[in-house]
């Protein structure tokens, strides 16, 4: 919070500070502002560390004693999995921003998100279907985990089409914002999927709790491949929200310009209606 | 505007039963759905009692999630047009009772009468006889479920240029967690295995369901009237 914001009202209840907070950013000029400031730093590393994480993952990294060349798929599938849910967890915190705090921004990245995410997941779905015809012998088996992730990925489409299914905007994000919110239950469950149901889908090689059951020379161009990944999801997601505050404000300015060009129209009509 | 919240409660339910009893032939299009869809099976698979005895389950389960999906568009949309959804929002219940309400209308006009069409239906195809008390259980807190989810996503798409296709994109991907269980309980059960387990996952599911939908429900209401 600015120094100059806190002499302004002197003390300052626990909900307005939040409030500011929140709301700093829900001024879009602020927002472009700093969106110009952070995209290089969100970009260059995105780029950097995908094509460093790729090229170390696909040619560098040792092939599996077991999987052969076939393991290479998780330094895509991994990274595009892990952004698949945490895409949907961003999209749930927009939507309880949303619908508490009417914070506008939020409304905007709720209706970018979506796509990316749904991009992400599609990603996902696709390399696992690649990985699973060598190593399971099938495109595609009803394992808890996969038909979580396809859940998912209908729960982003229905999210898309939803936020652009009213002719009133506003209308549009809070419907999604309820919906972002009652979709976040399959997040726990594609989470824990692999341990409440044991089927196909491997359990988690990597956790924080404990060392992982990978070896590091494959983990580490995994790690570099989440990270740039990561940095890409978020560069586009800038992205896409600077253009979205773009493109409101140029058509609020037509807008005003019809409505002034409609005023100045029916001027001169009047007045001769008058006269 | 002084009367009790049941009292309120029961005379929302009220007079859709009575709606749904005037306007009879709407009421019975998602039960002729449902027993037509699910005649179509046998036709597209060949009468094979052990084919059809094996998919009966799974047949019973998608016919009844597709057949209470079609009265969903109209739950809300109807009130809406005509502006009988300002005056139950001003009625004095809070808009999440108005939502349970209705949700609770909706399970007595589609999922009671899908109730009462499964068991014919699933004799039909073959179902054996000691595992259609199961069926019907799993169905009573299935289409219980299907009603909280399917009201919440209706009064989503209040006024959405066209909620009747969004609907199903929405409810569909929820409703998942009720149509593995409720299945899975009658695989069990026809193999030999316990189909408790499946059928208080699935209670668990409705219980969730039962406090968490109409308070979504009842947001979607108050953005809808606003």
């Amino acid at each position: 919070m600015g120094r100059n914001e806190t002499v302004l009202n002197a003390t300052p209840s626990l909900a307005a500070r939040t409030g500011n907070f929140f709301h700093r950013y829900a001024n879009p000029g602020r927002f472009l502002r700093l969106g110009a400031r952070l995209q290089p730093w969100l970009t260059w590393p995105a780029i950097v560390l995908s094509i460093a994480g790729i090229v170390w993952g696909l040619f560098l990294s040792p092939a599996d004693w077991q999987q052969g060349d076939s393991v290479r798929i998780m330094y895509v599938h991994v990274p595009a999995a892990w952004l698949a849910s945490s895409g949907y967890m961003g999209l749930a915190v927009c939507s309880l921003l949303s619908l508490v705090w009417r914070h506008p921004l939020a409304d905007l990245a709720a209706v970018e998100i979506g796509p990316v995410g749904a991009s992400v997941t599609a990603i996902c779905l696709a390399t696992g279907s690649l990985w699973g015809k060598p190593m399971w012998g099938t495109w595609w088996v009803w394992d808890a985990r996969l038909t979580s992730v396809l859940v998912l990925f209908f729960l982003y489409l229905g999210h898309i089409a939803l936020i652009r299914a009213f002719d009133e905007p506003q209308r549009g994000y809070r419907a999604a914002a309820i919906l972002g919110l009652a979709g976040a239950v399959d997040l726990p469950i594609i989470k824990f999927s692999v341990q409440w149901w044991n089927t196909l889908h491997q359990p988690d090689s990597i956790t924080l709790t404990a060392a992982p059951t990978m070896s590091t020379n494959m983990l580490w161009p995994l790690l570099v491949c989440t990270v740039g990944f990561t940095f890409g999801f978020a560069a586009i997601l800038v992205a896409r929200l600077r253009a979205a505050v773009m493109e409101s404000r140029v058509r609020t300015a037509l807008a005003m310009r019809r409505g002034r060009a409609e005023a100045q129209d029916s001027e001169p009509d009047l007045s001769g209606a008058v006269a | 505007m002084n009367a009790s919240i049941p009292a309120l409660l029961a005379a929302v339910i009220g007079r859709d039963l009575r709606l749904a009893v005037r306007h009879g032939a709407d009421t019975l299009g998602a039960v002729l759905f449902f027993i037509l869809a699910g005649a179509l099976f046998p036709l597209a698979l060949g009468p094979s009692p052990e084919l059809l005895r094996r998919m009966a389950p799974g047949i019973v389960w998608v016919c009844a999630l597709l057949a209470a999906l079609l009265p969903l568009d109209r739950l809300f949309g109807s009130e809406l047009e005509d502006g009988s959804l300002d005056q139950l929002m001003l009625s004095g219940l809070p808009p999440a009772l108005v939502a349970l309400a209705k949700m609770v209308a909706h399970w007595l006009t589609t999922g009671l009468p899908l109730l009462v069409a499964a068991a014919p239906l699933a004799i039909m195809l073959g179902l054996p006889l000691p595992v259609l008390p199961i069926l019907l259980g799993g169905l009573a807190l299935g289409t219980a479920v299907l009603s909280l989810i399917g009201g919440m996503a209706a009064s989503i798409v209040l006024g959405a240029r066209r909620g009747g296709v969004l609907l199903p994109l929405l409810v569909l991907p929820l409703a998942t967690p009720a149509l593995i269980f409720g299945a899975a309980a009658l695989d069990a059960a026809q193999t030999g295995l316990s189909w408790a387990p499946d059928l208080e996952l699935l209670g668990a599911f409705l219980a969730a369901a039962l406090p968490l939908c109409p308070l979504a429900a009842g947001a979607g209401l108050r953005a809808a009237v606003e």
